[in-house]
């Protein structure tokens, strides 16, 4: 007898309904829906890795300057690094699009804050008004991964650690991107600093003098830019102390 | 001015063309305290003359800055030209997001004026009571305007208006054809004559003015206290008392070195929200 598993039309009409995509009917082999997949993606990672380390009255942020994609290498001499206000710097590593445009943001709402107060925002503000900024986009995030660097009130150095929708701590150092895997075990070798645990509460900052931080960051760059592939080309080095800010460079390995 | 049937909405037309609570808010621009403004090619000035309510009280803001390419002095109902200076500070901010760029003075001035106008235009709004005196610099130059509550606007070599402006126009009109070449310190030295003007013999001190500058490598700010002082006193311009000199500026000296340890902008609440 005619007992088809379904029942396919006999006529043309039916035909065309039955299988083009206005059919509602679903059925098993030799057609099968699944569900379609997006071929396009809204974020890219461009590599790289950055670092802040937070001294008794000084901070140190840095980053590589490779900007990448995929397995080609965009440009050799793009910085991560932003500065937000008087002492207060950032580094981001991620998609330097979001990053461009959460760098814009944080410069326009410190214009707004400065034409309000009749000052700079600290660094503790900045920090607060960062982490804001990345969970307004909790749906959409920011594909950002920030360190955030300076001095407090009190001229002592801090840093912020985040993730891309604005969890935050204040630490003594950090290491964020690519080759954030590499370096942070280093950094916590050479300075971790007692469990904040631990009462009475500890400094975080490092007990280390400036030029040796520095030291610090310029030995884990080059270890870093050893295994990892994305960064490399050249080292941006950022210091804010009392004087003021300043710019150090040092070339890393271009392979 | 006297009061008829025409003149209570901002809607009514009157017979003879005029909308009179427009007319009545630019009145309110009259009885604000001066503001005055002079440029030159590459720098303008703006002036003010603040009046405490009461020696217990801090001053009234009359300038503002709008951006570091942009500034604003005002005359009339201060509240509304604070509400109009986050106005421009905030368009300020999204041309320069968007466009990377400052934002050229002569369209911010169209936009301020078309926001008047439509205070002219609603039964349900009321003009600005609060004429702007907005000095900018841009790619075309160092530029001064005026904006009025009616909505319209004009740009300026010198202009001054509020209270007692007329004495500052006086002194600016014998003056501006020199303006254009003026190096910045003459500048500032005619800002601060021509707020003398508008004080009819009291003694200028830095105390009850300010001055705030704008020009080609410079952004906008306000002189402090006693940057003006100083001005004040090499110009020799503090009242018409001559013959003791040193007595008066002695005293208008302490005055000022005492003001700055007190309160300066900073020391003062805010009151800018």
């Amino acid at each position: 007898m005619k007992s088809d598993a379904i029942n396919v039309p006999q006529n043309e009409i039916a035909a065309f309904l039955y299988f083009s995509p206005l059919s509602t009917k679903c059925f098993s082999a030799p057609f099968t829906m699944t569900k379609q997949q997006a071929n396009w993606s809204p974020y890219d990672n461009n590599g790289g890795s950055c670092v802040a380390i937070a001294g008794a009255d000084y901070c140190v942020i840095a980053a590589d300057t490779r900007m990448s994609t995929g397995y080609n290498i965009l440009t050799r001499d793009y910085s991560k690094i932003c500065k937000l206000a008087d002492k207060c710097v950032m580094a981001s590593s991620g998609f330097q699009a979001d990053v461009k445009a959460l760098q814009k943001q944080l410069a326009a709402r410190h214009l707004i804050y400065q034409h309000q107060h009749n000052k700079q925002m600290s660094c503790p503000a900045m920090a607060q008004l960062l982490s804001n900024t990345l969970y307004y986009k909790r749906f959409f995030p920011y594909y950002s991964f920030n360190v955030l660097g300076g001095l407090d009130n009190e001229g002592k150095g801090c840093v912020f650690t985040y993730d891309a929708v604005g969890s935050y701590e204040k630490v003594g150092y950090s290491s964020q991107g690519s080759g954030s895997t590499l370096i942070m075990p280093f950094l916590d070798n050479q300075l971790k600093s007692p469990s904040p645990l631990l009462l009475p509460a500890q400094d975080a900052v490092t007990p280390l003098m400036e030029a040796e931080a520095i030291d610090l960051v310029k030995t884990v760059f080059a270890s870093a830019s050893e295994r990892d592939i994305y960064t490399g080309d050249k080292l941006e080095i950022v210091v804010i102390n009392a004087d003021g800010i300043r710019r150090e460079y040092m070339d890393l390995r271009k392979d | 001015m006297f009061r008829n049937q025409y003149d209570t909405d901002v809607t009514t037309w009157s017979p003879a063309g005029r909308l009179f609570q427009v007319e009545y808010a630019m009145e309110a621009v009259k009885q604000g305290s001066a503001a005055i403004g002079l440029r030159s090619k590459t720098h303008v000035v703006l002036g003010c003359v603040n009046k405490a309510n009461s020696e217990l009280s801090s001053h009234q803001k009359k300038i503002f800055k709008v951006d570091d390419h942009i500034g604003v002095a005002i005359a009339g109902l201060t509240a509304d030209g604070r509400v109009l200076s986050r106005y421009m500070r905030n368009e300020c901010i999204n041309y320069s997001f968007t466009y990377e760029s400052p934002l050229p003075v002569g369209r911010l001035v169209v936009q301020l004026a078309d926001k008047a106008q439509v205070c002219t235009q609603r039964s349900w709004k009321r003009p600005y009571g609060v004429g702007l005196l907005v000095a900018g610099l841009d790619e075309s130059g160092a530029h001064l305007y005026y904006n009025c509550p009616s909505g319209n606007y004009f740009e300026y070599q010198a202009f001054a208006i509020g209270s007692r402006s007329q004495a500052a126009k006086t002194y600016l009109e014998r003056r501006f054809e020199n303006f254009m070449d003026s190096t910045r310190d003459d500048l500032v030295k005619d800002a601060l004559m021509a707020i003398r003007e508008t004080l009819q013999g009291e003694t200028l001190k830095s105390s009850i003015c300010t001055v705030a500058v704008i020009g080609v490598g410079e952004p906008f700010h306000i002189l402090d206290h006693g940057t003006v002082q100083q001005m004040i006193d090499a110009f020799e311009i503090a009242g018409e008392q001559e013959g003791p000199a040193a007595e008066p500026d002695a005293a208008a000296r302490q005055e000022a070195a005492a003001e700055q340890g007190g309160s300066t902008d900073e020391g003062v609440a805010p009151m800018d929200i």
